[in-house]
């Protein structure tokens, strides 16, 4: 295979000319994003000393513990317990306001879509916490309550709290892949669908759902994975009466006294080799759709 | 001319569904539709709105309407912590926007422009931060901290802390991959015949980055660049596990203040940084509908 | 080197990996030709325009420019300027940046500028159009401010890569005239990329067929269409059909070829074949005529007992396809010079005839 010595030149130029930009963002993402997790790896696998100092004594008790003790088990059901709940409330709210965004006319649709990126924008945070005032025991909703006469309903701090949070948050999420597809999806074949004599639920059923089917999976995978990792909400709304992984992994690090390092290293490993097998299984059947 | 066609030809197809519906008077199906949207923009919308109301409220609690007073805006803008925090956010948020887009940016340019061995790793790793929960890359970044900082103690001598510098090597870690993301969008749409266009009529390749390449990309440069400011400036999780002592960024402090209480003073300061972020989201609309 | 050479190709290879795109090209491209390349996708032709504009670098051979050598020299360098096939407008640049643009690069002063924009924008008459974005125009339009923008550098050579490809039927006949009259009067040598013959035909001084990277045949539109050396050449250039035997007889220039079931056909031989040798007859379906069995006059021509098969009447011609008795069929096309409702007056299916041909206008091949 005889490349002139001129083509070989080119090549190297291009060779040089992709290494310069490449290496600048592949160093940082490998420095202090890889090189990272795979501290994190290599953590939880050591023991964790009586005033939460690292000993570097390879142990598999972090992993373990993990799998036999019923609280830190609990923490792994709720949060994919709750993440499940959260994608499924926010694909049946998103979907119909995707639906309904698509068929306005486009300055409308323009800013109804930007409506629903802004909060995407803002900062969780502070969103979060406006439900707080909402429906503290002395807030919004209970004061109305009083006003009106009625008994005050103890709303914060509960479950339902830390769901309606988590929805509230990753509703956006859900609504604009979905949007993207519906964009795409030809309405014709509904009208097609019609012809033939299906009833618009059937349409909608076998022929609009499935053809916007990558869109929904995009948004799922966007509000799930957060959700599964989350701690804020559990913490602002829930009140931090159950543990969820996001709030044990924190405590680990952060606050129990001594912390463990370790047994938080393994529980977020574990949480990201789970997470990834979800992504692999979405990007799976993604790929398999388009071929 | 030829670009609108497609976009038209969307318009009346959606179109077509719409006003067939339109005219059968308010069928039960649109009306549904209809009000489902409004109810979601309403709970999209709502807390927030309350938000804003009640950092004007009398009310020590924030939770009441009293009346109104400026006096939680006056009192946020003097307290020198909440100020001094606000600035770090800020300084932070620029100096990661600058470096992130840089890198982003010439990741973006070598995906997107070359094929070569080992691309679809790169992808990978350029997806990973934007898909696991930023938890497990803030304890990561934070495992990596320490052993990084112990490694200077031990090679230097000198004792160095996390400080607003760790947050901005974090908070690039994780931006490089939005911007990358953004900015390989506007190259797919790029047609390269453009440069080839122009080395013909005489441009050599640095004139035809700077002349054709540069100023057709820039509307996603300066989106990605928008999108890791304000990442930036929302990014709570990272900040809080990679901030030192004494360096405080606006979102801990918030996160530190809200776990106590409602108090009117977060509400006037989650108010700013709301008005903030909507007014670059915007702009930033503003700026990329005028091209 | 012959000084009248706009470019030369000698033995230019260029290779993707293990497969060679252009394969042992040469070519000589007079200077002030309107020359093109012609041959359907994937055939080089592209890639050889490619490699003349220096987007591509040949992996072997030499490549020259008015006699100056050229292969390794960057496009920026070279003296010719490309239309390209979705026209590459800057779309944010007015039409008159974009043609301003190679001007620009090379630092041609202000107020030479201007005036050299006008020009070339009057040139293509589009003159009032200078403010406007390329998005703002018609395909057409923007046709012609890609040629504005190529032609205003005042390159040696022109080369036009499928430039009509993007225009709808009457638009695209409107501005093969209209370049053809651009190039005479701005008298520079055009290098024009196409897979449609019929462009071809009507446009060109001169042409090179090519396929599977090879330049099969170079000659004028008669030539190629009239002589074409082999099969490939003649199939491709209008339509024609083909009929397989081996070679019985040869003399001068013409061969006669004898059909497995016996038929004896003789025809013209643009290049020299061997007795024995495996030949195909090529015979274009508007070379033959057809005639009552009983009018049949085997003088000089070949001839061919046949049925008529079928009838298409297309106006100007009738396209009739008439069935060998050994079972194949062959496409003749007779115009129309009569005009009449009168049923006799043509061919009807089932009707016995005899299809007769002279020799020079059938041709026999050997690839």
């Amino acid at each position: 295979m005889a490349l002139s010595s001129f083509e070989r030149e080119q090549q190297r130029r291009e060779q040089r000319r992709l290494m310069a930009l490449l290496a600048p963002g592949m160093f940082w993402l490998l420095v202090f994003f890889l090189l990272p997790l795979l501290v994190i790896l290599v953590y939880s696998f050591l023991t964790n000393g009586p005033r939460g100092n690292l000993v570097w004594q390879p142990t598999l008790q972090n992993y373990v513990d993990l799998f036999t003790q019923a609280s830190y088990v609990n923490a792994y059901v709720r949060s994919l317990w709750i993440s499940v709940l959260t994608t499924l409330f926010a694909l049946l709210l998103g979907y119909p306001l995707a639906l309904f965004i698509v068929k306005q006319p486009p300055r409308a649709r323009l800013v109804l879509l930007i409506l629903v990126l802004i909060p995407f924008w803002t900062n969780f945070l502070v969103r979060i916490y406006a439900w707080q005032i909402i429906l503290a025991n002395n807030g919004l909703i209970n004061t109305t309550l009083g006003t009106l006469g009625l008994p005050t309903l103890f709303l914060l701090n509960t479950e339902g709290a830390t769901l309606l949070g988590l929805v509230y948050g990753e509703l956006p999420f859900m609504v604009l892949p979905i949007y993207a597809a519906l964009d795409r999806f030809d309405f014709t074949l509904m009208e097609a669908g019609a012809d033939l004599g299906a009833s618009k639920w059937r349409a909608f059923w076998h022929i609009m759902l499935p053809m916007t089917m990558p869109g929904v999976a995009a948004g799922a995978v966007l509000v799930f994975i957060p959700t599964v990792g989350q701690f804020v909400v559990s913490e602002l709304l829930g009140g931090a009466k159950v543990d969820y992984i996001g709030n044990l992994i924190q405590r680990l690090f952060l606050r129990s006294n001594p912390p463990n390092w370790p047994l938080g290293s393994a529980m977020s490993t574990v949480m990201m080799v789970v997470l990834l097998g979800f992504i692999l299984l979405y990007f799976r059947s993604t790929t398999e759709e388009d071929r | 001319m030829i670009e609108a066609q497609p976009q038209n030809q969307r318009a009346q197809r959606a179109g077509s569904w719409w006003p067939r519906l339109n005219r059968g008077a308010l069928t039960w199906g649109r009306l549904t539709l209809t009000l489902h949207a409004f109810l979601m923009y309403l709970f999209l919308y709502g807390p927030i709105l309350v938000l804003v109301v009640f950092s004007f409220t009398r009310d020590e609690f924030g939770v009441r309407w009293t009346g109104f007073t400026l006096e939680w805006y006056v009192r946020m803008f003097a307290n020198d912590r909440l100020m001094g925090a606000a600035g770090n956010t800020l300084y932070v948020a620029f100096v990661s926007t600058v470096v992130s887009t840089i890198l982003g940016t010439l990741l973006a340019l070598a995906m997107e422009r070359h094929r070569f061995r080992g691309r679809t790793g790169v992808d990978a790793v350029i997806y990973l931060p934007v898909v696991i929960p930023e938890i497990a890359m803030a304890v990561s970044l934070l495992a990596f901290s320490s052993l990084a900082l112990e490694f200077i103690r031990v090679v230097t001598g000198e004792v160095v802390r996390r400080s607003l510098v760790t947050v901005i090597i974090g908070h690039i870690a994780f931006s490089i991959s939005f911007v990358t993301i953004v900015v390989r969008a506007s190259l797919k749409h790029f047609d390269r015949r453009l440069e080839e266009a122009a080395r013909d009529l005489g441009a050599n390749s640095w004139q035809t980055f700077w002349r054709i390449t540069f100023p057709m990309i820039l509307p996603g440069i300066l989106g990605g660049a928008l999108l890791a400011f304000t990442l930036s400036l929302d990014n709570f999780i990272i900040s809080l596990f990679l901030s030192g002592p004494g360096t405080s960024l606006l979102p801990v402090e918030v996160y530190n203040k809200v776990r106590r209480a409602v108090t009117p003073e977060i509400n006037a300061i989650s108010t700013l940084m709301l008005a903030f972020s909507i007014t670059l989201v915007v702009l930033s609309q503003l700026v990329q509908r005028r091209r | 080197m012959h000084k009248g050479y706009a470019i030369e190709l000698a033995n230019v290879v260029k290779r993707f990996g293990e497969v060679a795109a252009v394969d042992h090209v040469t070519l000589q491209i007079h200077d002030g030709e309107f020359f093109s390349l012609l041959g359907p996708s994937g055939c080089g032709k592209t890639t050889t325009l490619r490699m003349i504009a220096g987007f591509e670098y040949p992996s072997g051979g030499e490549l020259m420019i008015h006699g100056r050598p050229m292969a390794t020299v960057p496009p920026h360098h070279r003296p010719v300027n490309t239309v390209f096939q979705s026209y590459a407008l800057f779309p944010h640049m007015t039409v008159a940046q974009n043609v301003a643009f190679g001007l620009k690069m090379k630092r041609v002063p202000r107020a030479e500028l201007g005036a050299r924009v006008q020009a070339a924008l009057d040139m293509v008459r589009l003159a009032g159009f200078a403010e406007r974005y390329p998005r703002q125009m018609s395909g057409g339009q923007q046709q012609r401010v890609a040629l504005a923008r190529a032609l205003v550098n005042q390159p040696e050579v022109l080369l036009l890569d499928e430039p009509l490809g993007a225009l709808d039927q009457k638009l695209r006949k409107e501005m093969q005239l209209e370049l053809k009259s651009l190039q005479h009067r701005v008298g520079i040598t055009f290098i024009f990329v196409t897979h449609d013959q019929e462009e071809a035909l009507t446009m060109s001084d001169r042409i090179a067929v090519m396929n599977q990277g090879k330049v099969l045949q170079v000659g004028t539109p008669t030539e190629i269409y009239e002589r074409p050396t082999c099969k490939f050449v003649a199939d491709f250039i209008g339509e024609t059909n083909f009929i397989e035997g081996k070679v019985v007889e040869q003399s001068d220039e013409y061969a006669t070829i004898q059909t497995p079931d016996g038929l004896q056909l003789r025809g013209y031989t643009p290049r020299p074949v061997n007795l024995g040798e495996a030949a195909t007859l090529s015979l274009r379906p508007e070379k033959a005529r057809l005639v009552l069995p009983s009018h049949a006059r085997p003088d000089d021509a070949f001839t061919m007992p046949v049925h008529v098969e079928m009838i298409t009447y297309i106006g100007s011609d009738t396209r009739i396809t008439v069935r060998l008795n050994e079972g194949r069929t062959l496409d003749v096309w007779e115009q129309n010079t009569l005009s009449t409702l009168d049923r006799n007056a043509y061919w009807q299916p089932g009707e016995a005839a005899v299809l007769v041909c002279p020799p020079a206008n059938a041709l026999v091949l050997t690839e």
